[in-house]
């Protein structure tokens, strides 16, 4: 492929990449802002979104023929499912640990095999596919400059899937509304004040408590949308989490501690980075110097691209 | 008094491993063995998480490290056994060195992080260079080559013993180190940094001695382990292996020179008996992880020296 | 993994049809009078088969099919009056499909369940873990991994792989077909793991030698999710597309490069391994209409199935599509499974040609089977006639290529044997037992 194209297309995959890491992150910036621990099981709340998702439309396809409603009720129950036993985790254990960062790394751990276990038990160990409810080939015109001025081509293998703009534009939907929802309502206003200070939070009669156990929740919530917009493009399976925990913690770091702005540069960073390199190198050469290129940042700017240092 | 009664616990371990090893059935005796040299890696890792108190996420580069530091001049160059045990001991130097001069600009998360990415980076690297490494399937070191100054390695009385004598030389340099300024600058960063600067203490000194130390460590268990099972693949390189340490040290206790030991050894027998039991069994270790975050918080050896035995090093 | 007997109750979700079999299995021989079931043996006790099984991990689609696979022939073997008398009894230990757990459970099998040999492992990097542990322990260690290990050397004289072709032979048998039938400009995309590895180098060099050339070759890193910024990499000019993925990640791999190449793709020929235990009705894979597979065994039923393919399907419970009879949903690992199959029967034979007693047999096991040389197609054999070499401890057999018609494959052409062969590269006899 020519090297225009070629690089449009990197850079149009990278942010299909950066658009289901931004609200992953997010999630897990949430938690790590507000409750200041590492979920380790993040990660497999976005397993249980795209196996949930797996389940629900299959069970829904079978009940009403197949279309579009069995991806509807996926994006609508299994983020809330998640959410709920992700409060359920957080009531019967981080709460009776004291959010102690170093016992909720153990006791996520744990979580995560639970979790894992789980899904291989109930859904098994294959990768399944879930139907998009729309998936055409948009093939992309190319700018090129011949003798007689600038003309449009089509070139060879140019193209997006009308889904992957969709999971791009509903990424960008869902991560306003979780802007909106800091920055201009009461609950997020709680949720800023926790954050700053849980003493003073508490002496202002915030019910701490429960604000951890929504955020938990919330967090878990996103993690589970992410992974039921990701499996009509890569499947379910039930070590898909460990990736992606990896990819995400590493976004909450380097766009900076609880800023959600600094979060979603930090996918697009990662997740277009990942796709240019990958048109100059060979791919497993290609990661690793995006790898190490995410990590220089973070040397040379220890506190993130955005927010204070990470202490 | 105190110190003696110390000397006397751990020597006394020492000497209980050492009878162990006329007294264990062969599983359990091969087991054991192996625990010592992970629970070696877990002690390495203890020098920089449990007294210096950075929590690093990439430990499993250095274990590779010394693993591949091991095999690599052993399958292509033909090294014998003991040159090539100080070959991947001093990759793993090498390597936590320049790791811990770019990793020490960063605190906290952020070394977390970083440490993971490089960890990330050095696997991915052992599958590039597929040649040499064979990558994931990764190689094999002869039984013939694993002669350690005339001591057959493959054969389970030398190897326990073996793993034993690392072991013992872990244990005590860790008893050794926490008892010195060194090791008490480390603990002073730990509980403080700011403080430890303000009194004068380099830092940033420290703290890279700690790495390299805890890397090399870390290393050492890594080559060991490659020629005592003969076998350096790329699948401990991965960030599960990463993981481990960091399991087994929080769940033996942190900050203790026994605790690394104890969290193996209940990890493995958890993981091993529960498999007896279900195919679940990755469910009940889940399940008996939380059970003691919420009632033996500070892990095993953590406990002892909360209830019974303050002073336990 | 517990340590199961055959007859344990098995486990989800083929349970309904297991139990049937089972309560068929069970009717069958208590019907025997308890002293005719085992006649003729000297000692009644069991013979113990370690199961290394990826239950858990990365290979665990593989290992739930290795495992209904086994559980399938013992059942048979028990029935027909097991071995040499003796019953034989299934020890299965999951190994996670880790190489430091492998090694952990080929010594539980030996020091610990007194087993008489290891078997089944399929993963290569669990094969080079445990296979020095089963070298000093003196374990005959039967694996089913199809990797070039065993025959290259690496391995020790315990290690054989007697049930299933490996990737060597496999690649070196399709290069002729590619060459002929597809075109002379090869693109190669495969996972950059030592499986792929071996691909990429063995197939260059017998394309090369069929006047045809590689022109790209792309080895993707094993954590990718997205594929499709680099099949921008694949030169305008390639004529045909080598694919060989594993891992979860293979169908998005196959239908990103659908939905790349559109409606103008080249010729396409790929490893069923990308598609293995998938459903090639699966939405995204219409575009494979058209392309080749290599297979190892046919997954869908051909016109002129062999009888013993029908007793091997039935024994285990398989439709003509390949999948589990009682839940068409769930394919099976068809072109890989009945290695497990087949290395059942060698051990039963190869114990039967040595009278074999016991552990202190091992060494003359390990013997017999490597005296055998040709094994016939026949029930024991379902996949076709083989080859045993007993100097490498590999065993040679003929490959399928197959093509996608109306969403099912349908074999083109069927390698013979000696298309596989290729020199000696060790003569395992040389070392001590």
């Amino acid at each position: 492929m020519e090297f225009g194209p070629h690089l449009m297309l990197a850079v149009l995959e990278g942010a299909v990449t950066a658009a289901v890491l931004a609200l992953m992150a997010s999630g897990l910036s949430l938690v790590f802002g507000v409750m200041r621990v590492v979920n380790v099981a993040h990660g497999q709340f976005f397993m249980l979104g795209a196996v949930l998702a797996w389940a629900v439309s299959s069970a829904v396809s079978s009940a009403l023929g197949g279309g579009a409603f069995g991806f509807v009720a996926a994006v609508l129950l299994a983020p809330v499912i998640a959410g709920a036993l992700a409060v359920a985790a957080d009531l019967t254990v981080l709460k009776r640990v004291g959010y102690d960062p170093e016992r909720t790394i153990v006791a996520t751990i744990g979580l995560l095999y639970i979790l894992q276990q789980a899904a291989l038990m109930t859904y098994g160990p294959e990768a399944r596919p879930v139907a998009p409810p729309f998936n055409d080939r948009l093939a992309l015109p190319w700018v090129a400059f011949g003798p007689e001025g600038p003309r449009l081509i089509w070139p060879w293998g140019l193209s997006i899937t009308s889904y992957k703009l969709f999971v791009m534009g509903a990424a960008a939907a869902v991560l306003a509304g979780l802007w909106a929802l800091m920055t201009r309502t009461g609950i997020g206003l709680v949720m800023r004040a926790t954050q700053l200070d849980r003493e003073t939070a508490q002496a202002f009669g915030i019910p701490v408590e429960r604000v951890y156990a929504g955020v938990f929740g919330l967090g878990a919530a996103l993690a589970a949308l992410a992974g039921v917009l990701i499996v009509p493009i890569q499947q379910a399976h039930y070590l898909m989490g460990g990736d992606a925990l990896l990819l995400s913690f590493i976004v909450v770091i380097i766009g900076g501690l609880g800023s959600l702005g600094g979060t979603v540069i930090a996918a697009l960073l990662i997740g277009l980075s990942d796709g240019i390199v990958s048109v100059f190198f060979s791919p497993t050469l290609a990661k690793i110097l995006a790898t190490l290129l995410v990590a220089l940042v973070l040397v040379f700017r220890p506190e993130g691209l955005r927010g204070k240092a990470a202490r | 008094m105190r110190g003696g009664r110390i000397i006397g616990l751990h020597l006394g371990l020492i000497a209980v491993l050492f009878a162990l090893n006329f007294l264990l059935p062969a599983y359990s005796h091969g087991t054991v063995a192996r625990v010592m040299v992970l629970a070696t890696y877990a002690m390495g890792y203890n020098i920089l998480f449990g007294y210096t108190g950075l929590l690093s996420l990439g430990h499993a580069m250095f274990f590779a490290a010394g693993m591949y530091g091991l095999a690599m001049p052993m399958t292509h160059l033909g090294l014998g056994a003991g040159p090539a045990l100080l070959t991947g001991i001093g990759a793993a130097a090498v390597l936590s060195l320049g790791v811990g001069l770019l990793a020490l600009r960063t605190r906290g998360v952020a070394f977390m992080i970083v440490t993971l990415m490089f960890a990330q980076a050095a696997w991915l690297t052992i599958l590039l260079a597929g040649r040499w490494t064979r990558g994931d399937e990764g190689v094999v070191i002869p039984q013939a080559d694993r002669v350690l100054l005339g001591l057959d390695l493959s054969d389970p009385q030398t190897r326990y013993l073996a793993a034993l004598a690392l072991f013992s030389a872990v244990l005590f340099g860790t008893l050794w180190l926490v008892r010195q300024p060194m090791g008490r600058v480390l603990v002073a960063i730990r509980e403080n940094e700011d403080r430890a600067e303000l009194l004068g203490y380099d830092t940033f000194r420290h703290k890279l001695g700690a790495v390299v130390l805890s890397g090399t460590v870390s290393g050492a268990a890594g080559a060991a382990y490659g020629l005592f099972f003969g076998y350096a693949g790329a699948s401990f390189a991965e960030t599960h292996y990463s993981i481990f340490p960091l399991l087994w040290v929080l769940l033996g206790g942190a900050g203790t020179v026994i605790g690394p030991f104890l969290g193996t050894l209940f990890m493995f027998y958890l993981i091993d008996l529960a498999s007896g039991l279900t195919p679940a069994y990755m469910l009940i270790a889940g399940v008996a992880l939380v059970l003691l975050t919420l009632f033996a918080p500070q892990g095993l050896a953590g406990e002892i020296r909360r209830r019974w035995w303050r002073g336990l090093p | 993994m517990p340590v199961t007997k055959t007859d344990a109750a098995p486990r989800s979700p083929a349970r309904r049809s297991a139990i049937k079999t089972l309560a068929a299995a069970a009717a069958g021989t208590a019907s025997l009078p308890l002293w005719a079931r085992y006649a003729g043996a000297e000692s009644a006790a069991p013979i113990r088969i370690g199961f290394q099984m990826h239950a858990t991990g990365i290979g665990a689609a593989y290992g739930r099919w290795y495992d209904r696979t086994t559980r399938a022939a013992l059942r048979l073997i028990n029935e027909a009056g097991g071995i040499n008398g003796r019953p034989v009894e299934l020890v299965t230990e999951d190994d996670g499909t880790d190489p430091k757990r492998g090694a952990e459970v080929v010594e539980k099998f030996a020091s610990l369940h007194r087993c008489d040999v290891g078997y089944g492992t399929l993963f290569s990097h669990v094969v080079m873990g445990s296979a020095p542990r089963a070298g000093e322990l003196k374990l005959p260690y039967f694996v089913v991994s199809e990797g070039h290990h065993v025959a290259s050397g690496a391995l020790n004289r315990w290690t054989l792989q007697p049930g299933i072709t490996d990737v060597k032979s496999q690649v070196l048998a399709m290069a002729p077909f590619v060459r002929e039938n597809l075109g002379r400009k090869v693109t190669m995309i495969f996972p950059d793991y030592a499986f792929g590895h071996d691909h990429r180098d063995f197939f260059s060099e017998a394309i090369e030698a069929q006047g045809g050339e590689v022109v790209a070759k792309l080895a993707i890193p094993p954590t990718e999710t997205s594929f499709t910024k680099y099949f921008a990499k694949i030169p305008r000019e390639t004529e045909v597309i080598y694919h060989v993925m594993v891992g979860p990640s293979v169908l998005t791999f196959v239908k990103e490069m659908g939905e790349f190449f559109g409606p103008s793709r080249p010729e396409i020929f790929g490893f069923i391994d990308s598609l293995e235990s998938v459903d090639l009705q699966s939405p995204g894979l219409d575009f494979l209409e058209g392309t080749y597979f290599w297979e190892g065994m046919p997954r869908y039923v051909q016109p002129d199935q062999t009888e013993f393919d029908r007793h091997y399907r039935a024994a285990i419970g398989i439709d003509e599509n390949g999948a589990l009879a009682a839940d068409p949903s769930d394919v099976s690992a068809y072109a890989h499974m009945f290695g497990c199959w087949e290395t059942l029967y060698v051990i039963k034979a190869g114990m039967e040609a040595c009278g074999y007693r016991g552990p202190d047999d091992r060494a003359a096991l390990v013997e017999a089977v490597e005296a055998m040389t040709e094994m016939p197609l026949s029930n024991e054999h379902p996949q076709g006639a083989k080859l045993f070499n007993g100097r490498t401890h590999q065993v040679f057999g003929p490959q399928y290529i197959s093509k996608v018609e109306n969403g099912r494959l349908v074999v083109q052409a069927e390698t013979p044997i000696e298309a596989g062969f290729y020199p000696d590269e060790v003569d395992y006899t040389t070392q001590s037992l």
